[in-house]
């Protein structure tokens, strides 16, 4: 039998393979957007800038987007190989959602990623901006199916359960618009545009800190900080609402982020604490006074829920969920305050030469990602200890695999993933560190070959048959 | 809510299942066979050819195994979570040697120092040889039957591991060896294609005998096997299978006598092609030999409905795009001088 050793290595597995992995469709899903309105841009101004930057940013998505394949990859087979039970039974529901995002979404971008990448002298202008356009697409997409999914794990509907424990499709508009899925695609996709505004920014100071007059540099950076000034107040007003939402249909993980034991109203706000799950008290708690209610019934007197009306064994682990929401929060506050400090600047023409501003930037390079983590974290570990909340338990979800199995197979995800990726994430900085450039070159310069009688080859190259179609006459 | 009471759901999806693991087979096949020949071909440019051949479409190569995967959990989930568990270490080695191909990819070309660039390249040959070998061992160890109690895998760790499967898992790398080295006398000119020619009349040899020893051997593993294949009227069916595959080893072998630049692929892909229907003849109508069919193992029907609109829709524009994207990067593919 399954001991629950396994079971903690296994879900620590998942943990571990799922956070590295969520980063990089994250990122390729912003950037993406972000290339497609360069190209656009460049399209409809002709200014070089949208061209270098684009051409700039085209290789680091290319390096990010190849990560994400890979480690995507493992998890379509790990549903299978770690949570073998779950899959028996939530397979007729969630699988053909999978499926959907494999079909319209991956072969989509994996499709057009190489017109996208390689193909700008191949194909012409409208079409390759078309590609772009669709990859930019495809990534929403695929982000859709699997926040649906997620989402329907968190906040079943539209099922049965028949006699064998399966989960059983009555009503697949209900499956794939779940109570909760409103709410957590749009927060996803702004913590996405959020977390690479606040890399491509970053990325844009740190540039300007050593060159002011980087034109290159300036458009990015103005860029992220419009993009930190929007976005981040959209996300505050979304993670509110997702608040709610949580509230209504999964109160005991409410009850675990806010650190509350005992179901109250008015309710205090817990701004810091240390929730122990033993004593069934959060210690050194720092509260203030009617602010819970107000913040999440949008009242005064709202009544909250606290742990203790759950049983123990169907609490989630509050310590972890508590620090996670409040990292999340934190940062999504910080990150608002750096892109009203950017506004400040640049009303009063400063937002180039602000140094402070500037530094403060690339400090939160990792900002986003953090946030974005943290809050992966808060709702997952808040979904706890159930795969599909209220109905089956993580326990009953794992695969019949052993100890030494597991334990092996996390051994070798850790070696493997912190060796590749930490790598891919060297080369990454190692692109951010030089500057963009008029005249950037795109990923084909990577290419030290290249296919003959399409691309222009350099003077005394070999002979070069005549193009033929799609090839635009310049 | 839809079911398609008049069709048979779990044969159809039995059917486009196969097809796209037949598509995975052959399309990543001959990229990972590719990367296998870096075991021979050690110049630097000639290495960058060959990369170069597969990058642009690696990527939706390899999106057939998602499908592959995602697929199986959709509409044939029982079987779904007892292959994963039961062959979780060659599952896991295939993974992981994946992530290594994937990314060497891209990290071969960005590596600043000589060390850094062979340490990618062989990550890229590493990752390819042990991609193949644990799809290999992956099909050995289903064909040869995988124990079940109570919905779950019964077996124990090293069932996976027997001399038939190590047999299946060298077929496989020699045989995508041999896509990837005709793959490349499609695609390249000059030395390389010459070599690959030599390389794919060798393993042509290779992978016929390996074929003929598995195909054998097979029938061996279960009197099931046997009775399909050589019982009546079974063999009027099967019988057509070899005798295809041999009329297409010697259109392969006159292609490279003669220097065709397309035909040895086009046999590879045909052979492989063939085994497959092979392996559906041995199998069907189970997906987990010896005794889960593919009606045990089916999801109910409104989940098998409600997926099949979409690929019915999808799976066509899906061929149809990557098609567009193979003949964006065609033509020959040749060292050039650094493109600046």
């Amino acid at each position: 039998m399954v001991d629950i050793d396994a079971l903690f290595l296994a879900r620590l597995q998942f943990a571990f393979t799922i956070g590295f992995h969520i980063v990089l469709p994250a990122f390729s899903i912003g950037l993406a957007s972000y290339l497609a309105v360069l190209e656009g841009a460049w399209l409809r101004t002709g200014k070089q800038v949208y061209l270098d930057l684009f051409q700039y940013w085209v290789k680091a998505f290319s390096l990010v987007f190849a990560m994400g394949v890979v480690s995507g990859l493992v998890m379509s087979y790990e549903f299978g190989t770690n949570w073998s039970a779950f899959s028996d039974k939530a397979g007729p529901v969630i699988g053909p959602l999978m499926g959907y995002e494999v079909l319209t979404a991956f072969f989509l971008e994996a499709g057009f990623l190489g017109i996208m990448l390689f193909g700008m002298k191949k194909v012409g202008r409208g079409l390759h901006f078309t590609a772009t356009c669709i990859v930019a697409f495809g990534t929403l997409l695929s982000a859709f199916w699997i926040l649906s999914v997620n989402s329907w794990m968190q906040t079943p509907a539209g099922y049965r359960i028949d006699e064998l424990g399966r989960f059983i499709p009555t009503d697949y508009w209900a499956v794939i618009f779940n109570p909760s899925f409103s709410v957590r695609l749009p927060h996803m996709v702004l913590a996405s545009y959020l977390s690479v505004a606040f890399f491509v920014g970053a990325v844009g100071a740190w540039h300007l800190l050593r060159d002011r007059s980087n034109h290159a540099a300036r458009k990015m950076f103005s860029m992220a900080m419009w993009m930190a000034v929007l976005v981040a107040p959209a996300q505050i007003v979304m993670g509110d609402l997702h608040g709610l939402n949580t509230l209504k249909y999964q109160p005991a993980k409410i009850a675990a982020m806010e650190g509350d034991w005992d179901s109250e109203g008015p309710a205090p706000l817990i701004l810091f604490g240390m929730p122990n799950m033993k004593t069934e008290h959060t210690d050194y708690a720092l509260k203030i006074p009617v602010l819970g209610s107000l913040i999440l019934t949008h009242t005064l007197d709202g009544k909250l829920p606290g742990l203790k009306d759950f049983k123990p064994a169907d609490r989630p682990y509050s310590p972890v969920v508590f620090w996670s929401f409040r990292i999340m929060v934190g940062l999504g506050f910080l990150m608002l305050g750096l892109g009203l400090f950017a506004l400040v600047q640049r009303y009063r023409r400063r937002l180039y030469d602000s140094v402070w501003l500037h530094r403060a930037a690339v400090a939160m390079a990792p900002a986003g990602f953090v946030a974005l983590l943290s809050g992966w974290v808060t709702t997952e570990v808040g979904r706890q200890p159930f795969t599909v909340y209220g109905v089956l338990r993580t326990v009953d979800s794992v695969s019949p695999i052993g100890l030494p199995g597991v334990a092996t197979s996390l051994a070798a995800f850790g070696v493997v993933y912190l060796l590749v990726f930490g790598a891919g994430f060297l080369f990454l900085l190692r692109l951010m560190r030089k500057p963009p450039v008029p005249g950037e070159v795109g990923p084909s310069s990577l290419l030290p070959s290249r296919t003959t009688g399409i691309t222009p080859g350099p003077p005394g190259g070999t002979p070069q048959k005549p193009s033929i179609a799609l090839v635009p006459a310049e | 809510m839809m079911t398609l009471p008049w069709l048979d759901l779990p044969l159809v999806w039995a059917g486009l299942l196969a097809f796209a693991v037949l598509a995975y087979v052959v399309m990543d096949g001959f990229d990972l066979g590719t990367g296998i020949l870096f075991a021979v071909e050690r110049g630097e440019e000639d290495r960058d050819v060959m990369v170069n051949t597969v990058a642009p479409v690696w990527d939706g190569n390899e999106t057939w195994l998602v499908l592959g995967g995602g697929g199986l959990l959709a509409v044939f989930p029982l079987a779904y979570a007892i292959i994963m568990p039961a062959l979780y270490p060659t599952i896991i080695a295939m993974l992981l040697a994946l992530v290594f191909r994937g990314v060497a990819f891209e990290f071969r070309f960005r590596a600043i120092t000589r060390r850094a660039r062979r340490a990618w390249d062989f990550a890229f040959f590493g990752g390819s040889v042990v991609a193949a070998l644990s799809q290999g061992l992956t099909l050995g160890g289903l064909l040869q039957g995988i124990k079940v109690a109570n919905r779950a895998y019964a077996g124990g760790w090293w069932d996976w591991l027997r001399p038939f499967t190590v047999l299946c898992g060298i077929s496989v790398v020699v045989g995508y060896a041999l896509l990837g080295a005709c793959w490349l006398v499609w695609r390249t000119e000059g030395d390389l294609q010459a070599r690959c020619r030599r390389q794919a009349a060798t393993l042509g040899i290779a992978t016929l005998a390996l074929i003929g020893v598995v195909s054998l051997w097979t029938p061996l593993l279960n009197p099931v096997f046997a009775e399909r294949w050589f019982g009546w009227p079974g063999i009027a069916l099967t019988a057509p299978v070899p005798i295809l595959v041999l009329l297409l080893a010697g259109t392969f072998w006159r292609g490279i006598v003669l220097k065709h630049h397309l035909t040895p692929f086009l046999c590879a892909l045909g052979i492989f092609g063939l085994c497959f229907v092979g392996l559906g003849i041995s199998i069907f109508p189970n997906i987990v030999p010896p005794d889960i069919s593919i009606y045990a193992a089916a999801a109910p029907p409104q989940s098998q409905a409600f997926l099949l609109v979409g690929a019915v829709v999808l799976i066509p524009m899906i061929l149809i795009y990557t098609g567009f994207a193979y003949y964006v990067f065609r033509g020959k593919v040749v060292a050039g001088t650094t493109y600046h």
